[in-house]
């Protein structure tokens, strides 16, 4: 016996509103992350992530209100990312009643974030989310690199490199997420996933193209991840968490039912 | 009544005083408080805490926290959380030897770092952090709670008490390993119940109701 391999959805927050969600009948309001979060931890979410994609940095302080109004009603783990510049940021977020907080683009131009942050804080608080495409050639041996702006800008860095580095900076999860998978609905890149998850000891949660709930088994089974993150499957009402989980069981996955 | 939750710095308290504030019943106070005499005025205090020994053990220190808890241990129903838990045993093997607070005889040991799940033949991953059954003796403050339950946890470390009498709850990862530790008027558990869903919540709700 392990530990069961974890469901994550991902809820993109803008302004403090749930961006592309779907009108749930049970839900008031389907903008509003308290009532989002609210469902999702009825049906069985292993944890909750909320990613800050306000491009205002006048907006930081509503996504403090929103983390700290779940965090007054849901009682399971919450992960928040986007727009961590600095330690007070991921200070200012824990305080407000976050769980972990996921550093990306600053965790690439100072590594010593990581360090700094888990020192203070704990490896369990902190999660390094990066995001990697394929940067070989089909008929070459994979290779993936660390990229930044939405997947559009190469830092050079070697994807699996820096796993590596962030893991022996103290990390305690990857949050791994495919550039050329993401909003495909394709599934995971698997090799991608495996990659990682080899070269660490940390969990990798994996990210980025699922489409259906093989896809998320697959993501254990053949990625190796510990746990798998989703956000449109569930958020326009394709499948429950309870049916992704009911799924994972029966291909043969640990999960808490 | 008040419950007080021991505030020495150490990670998200936060969410322990929420939960606690969600179980309570209404006319309870719960407060997060450093304060010696807040803590010594309460009737119920959690020590909850998260990151390194070496940390939690100075921050008690420096806080002037250390009387106030071995006080409390001795008279009042006490929670220990996490590294609540962890400072409770006599010595923690993290940051290479630390003196804990020797509530509980025993040690603080790592998890090995090179140890493969026998379900799936994956390396295990450290910290362990997800969700993990917990097996449990008859303990006032499992009622309501099946066995198997699944609680949340996020640890590098866990304890090895010199008494097995002392231990109300086990899980495994991959081998068997205490997750409650009781004894009198303390329970102290490595998971994390402010933040295992219903079953923490119940596993709360049994400590504020809790007649020793």
């Amino acid at each position: 016996m392990s530990l069961a391999k974890r469901i994550i959805p991902c809820l993109d927050v803008d302004g403090g509103r749930v961006v592309k969600g779907v009108q749930f009948v049970d839900i008031r309001d389907a903008g509003d992350p308290v009532d989002i979060a609210h469902r999702y931890d009825r049906e069985g979410a292993d944890e909750i992530t909320f990613l800050d994609i306000t491009a205002s940095s006048d907006d930081r302080e509503t996504m403090v209100n929103v983390v700290s109004k779940v965090a007054e009603q849901v009682f399971i783990p919450l992960t928040v990312g986007g727009g961590i510049r600095q330690f007070s940021d991921v200070r200012r977020m824990l305080n407000a009643g976050a769980d972990k907080v996921s550093i990306n683009s600053a965790a690439l131009a100072d590594p010593d974030i990581i360090s700094e942050s888990t020192d203070s804080v704990g490896a369990q608080c902190i999660v390094v989310a990066m995001d990697a495409k394929r940067v070989s050639e089909d008929n070459q041996p994979p290779r993936w690199e660390v990229f930044t702006h939405g997947g559009r800008r190469s830092t050079g860095i070697d994807a699996v490199e820096w796993a590596v580095k962030v893991c022996a900076l103290g990390a305690g999860e990857i949050l791994l997420t495919s550039m050329d998978r993401d909003g495909t609905k394709n599934g995971f890149d698997l090799a991608l996933t495996r990659a990682v998850s080899d070269a660490v000891h940390i969990p990798v949660i994996a990210s980025g193209g699922v489409g259906n709930l093989d896809h998320l088994a697959d993501g254990v089974l053949t990625g190796g991840a510990a746990a798998v993150l989703a956000a449109s499957i569930f958020h326009f009402g394709e499948y429950t968490i309870g049916e992704a989980k009911a799924h994972m069981r029966d291909r043969g996955i640990a999960v808490r039912l | 009544m008040n419950l007080v939750v021991i505030d020495y710095g150490m990670g998200n308290l936060h969410s322990v005083g929420k939960a606690a504030e969600h179980v309570a019943p209404a006319n309870w106070r719960v407060k997060v408080s450093a304060n010696p005499v807040e803590i010594a005025a309460a009737d119920r205090v959690v020590l909850p805490g998260q990151g390194a020994a070496r940390d939690c053990m100075a921050a008690i220190d420096a806080l002037g926290l250390r009387e106030p808890i071995l006080d409390a241990l001795t008279n009042k129903p006490l929670l220990g959380i996490c590294m609540g838990l962890q400072v409770l045993l006599d010595h923690s093997a993290e940051n290479k030897g630390i003196d804990c607070l020797g509530h509980f005889s025993g040690e603080v040991l790592p998890f090995a770092h090179d140890q493969i799940d026998a379900d799936n033949g994956e390396a295990l991953c450290v910290p362990a952090m997800g969700w993990n059954p917990v097996f449990h003796r008859p303990h006032p403050l499992w009622d309501g709670i099946e066995q198997g339950q699944h609680f949340y946890y996020a640890h590098s470390y866990f304890v090895a008490p010199s008494d097995s009498q002392w231990v109300v709850g086990e899980s495994e990862y991959p081998d068997r390993f205490a997750c409650a530790l009781a004894r009198e008027n303390v329970f102290a558990c490595q998971f994390h119940p402010e933040k295992s869903a219903t079953q923490g919540l119940r596993l709360l709700q049994n400590f504020v109701q809790w007649d020793i």
